[in-house]
């Protein structure tokens, strides 16, 4: 019988018997960004739109959970981080070739602009507030006065970091489950809908929540769609990606992630949101909740079936 | 200037004396290592080929890990070799994850380490202490540039090859066969 034996000397703590560096904080992070991500792009969409008045929600209340997701974001992107005390180094370089470095910048500057998003409008979540000082009402005055321009901002960088979550992991050619440039699509529509499932739990208005059960059904589809896609790209490759798609296909995830990300996540809801959208009543948060949580878990699932994928020699 | 390494597989016995030397000379934490010994077996009983490998960090030329690092910690050194400097590396990770020889491993101090083909020996004129201690004197270093340094002339004169080229990252530890 034709026999082949591999003897590695080598046992090094989180890098054998195969890679293990990134725990949850990553996939927390990549599910945290993608979705604020998704809310503050419908909001700026619609905003730009001057769609304000019909979709409220969405413009005005669900962006206030951007800036804690965000921060909280952060904070696991820090606890992550083995050599804490020089995160620094990240905001003195920019390095264009590295998607962490993007991730970084676009973070930057998203985190603030979301801030500002929920101070212009503070007044619809506390009718009293009071900002106290009249320098900033001026700031405010100010960002009012040019909110088109943060809106679009908000809108491009909104992009820019639901994609980058994917691209982030996409450059990695080592890892052939990541090595594909589907994931950044992909992570950025299951974004986009985490975050209309957002809006569709926070609305209390009848034609927007039929809206937004509209557009999650849309974004269920395409995301539906970058997975058949991406299984067929895996299976028309090399053989590591191949094997990596086998992960999937019979694989030690298989289970978790057809049960979990495209049952839960993606047909359950989809299902539940085409009989809403009929004459069916079915309470908003299931779907909702549902769609999030197929998002999170998609993240975790990538992230870590991708750390087992590798090349053979 | 650039610095390549060629393992003799055919002179290799498996010693793991470079593995030590190398710990020795760099320090490297306990339970870690920055080179280690892969030892292949293929075919039908009995007849068997036996290949018995020293690697290490493959020092690419298309560095994924340096394309990746967001802080320019990991970076070229002269000749080639990719190193790590200690007070940029944030630890993020982004480096291990994208080596696909998993070369490098995360120090306990925080930072990410790896082989440097001992830079600090080469400056003076030192052979690295894996090719220096190695009994069977297997491991051949120099710099591919100059034609007359020990691994031109190994590479020249014997059938080689690298780990998984077809990752396109333009190996420089290169293995006689």
């Amino acid at each position: 019988m034709e026999e082949e034996l591999l003897v590695s000397g080598r046992l090094n703590h989180l890098i054998d018997p195969q890679l293990n560096i990134w725990h949850w904080q990553i996939p927390l992070y990549l599910f945290l960004g993608g979705m604020a991500a998704g809310i503050l792009c419908i909001a700026a969409l619609y905003f730009i739109r001057g769609r304000e008045n019909d979709y409220r929600t969405a413009v005005r209340i669900t962006p206030f959970l951007a800036p804690f997701l965000l921060v909280i974001g952060l904070i696991t992107l820090f606890i992550d981080l083995r050599h804490k005390l020089f995160f620094w180094q990240l905001y003195t370089n920019i390095r264009l070739q590295s998607p962490m470095s993007w991730g970084a910048w676009t973070l930057m500057v998203i985190t603030p602009v979301s801030f500002i998003w929920c101070a212009l409008h503070i007044k619809d979540i506390f009718p009293n507030w009071d900002w106290k000082f009249k320098w900033i009402y001026d700031i405010e005055f100010f960002f009012n006065k040019y909110k088109k321009v943060l809106a679009w901002i908000m809108l491009i960088y909104g992009i820019i970091l639901g994609i980058y979550t994917g691209i982030l992991l996409s450059a990695f050619n080592a890892r052939p489950l990541w090595n594909t440039s589907i994931l950044g699509p992909l992570f950025l529509s299951s974004g986009l809908s985490a975050g209309a499932a957002a809006t569709l739990i926070l609305s209390k208005n009848k034609s927007e929540r039929r809206q937004f059960a509209r557009i999650d059904l849309v974004l269920l589809g395409i995301e539906l769609f970058f997975v058949i896609h991406m299984f067929m790209g895996f299976l028309a490759s090399t053989q590591v990606q191949i094997e990596a798609a086998k992960l999937f296909l019979g694989g030690p995830y298989t289970m978790s992630f057809w049960i979990f990300v495209v049952i839960l996540g993606m047909l359950i809801p989809a299902l539940l949101e085409f009989m809403e959208l009929g004459k069916f009543h079915i309470p908003a948060i299931v779907p909702a909740v549902l769609v999030i949580f197929g998002s999170l878990m998609l993240r975790f699932i990538i992230v870590y079936a991708g750390q087992v994928s590798r090349w053979l020699y | 200037m650039r610095y390549a390494m060629a393992v003799d597989t055919k002179k290799c016995v498996g010693c793991s004396d470079c593995v030590v030397a190398c710990q020795t000379e760099n320090n490297v934490p306990h339970g870690f290592c920055r080179e280690w010994v892969v030892e292949t077996m293929n075919g039908t009983y009995p007849q068997l080929e036996i290949e018995i490998r020293s690697e290490r960090c493959n020092h690419c030329i298309n560095s994924p890990c340096v394309r990746c690092c967001p802080t320019g910690a990991s970076h070229f050194a002269e000749g080639g070799i990719v190193l790590v400097e200690h007070n940029k590396c944030i630890g993020c990770g982004a480096c291990m994850a994208s080596c696909p020889y998993d070369a490098r491993y995360p120090h306990p101090d925080g930072y990410v380490d790896k082989c440097t083909f001992c830079i600090h020996r080469i400056k003076i004129g030192l052979a690295p202490a894996c090719a220096a201690v190695c009994p069977t004197k297997c491991i051949y270093f120099g710099d591919l540039d100059d034609p007359n340094s020990d691994v031109s002339v190994v590479l020249k004169k014997r059938k080689s090859k690298t780990l998984i080229p077809e990752a396109g990252t333009k190996p420089q530890l290169y293995f006689l066969i």
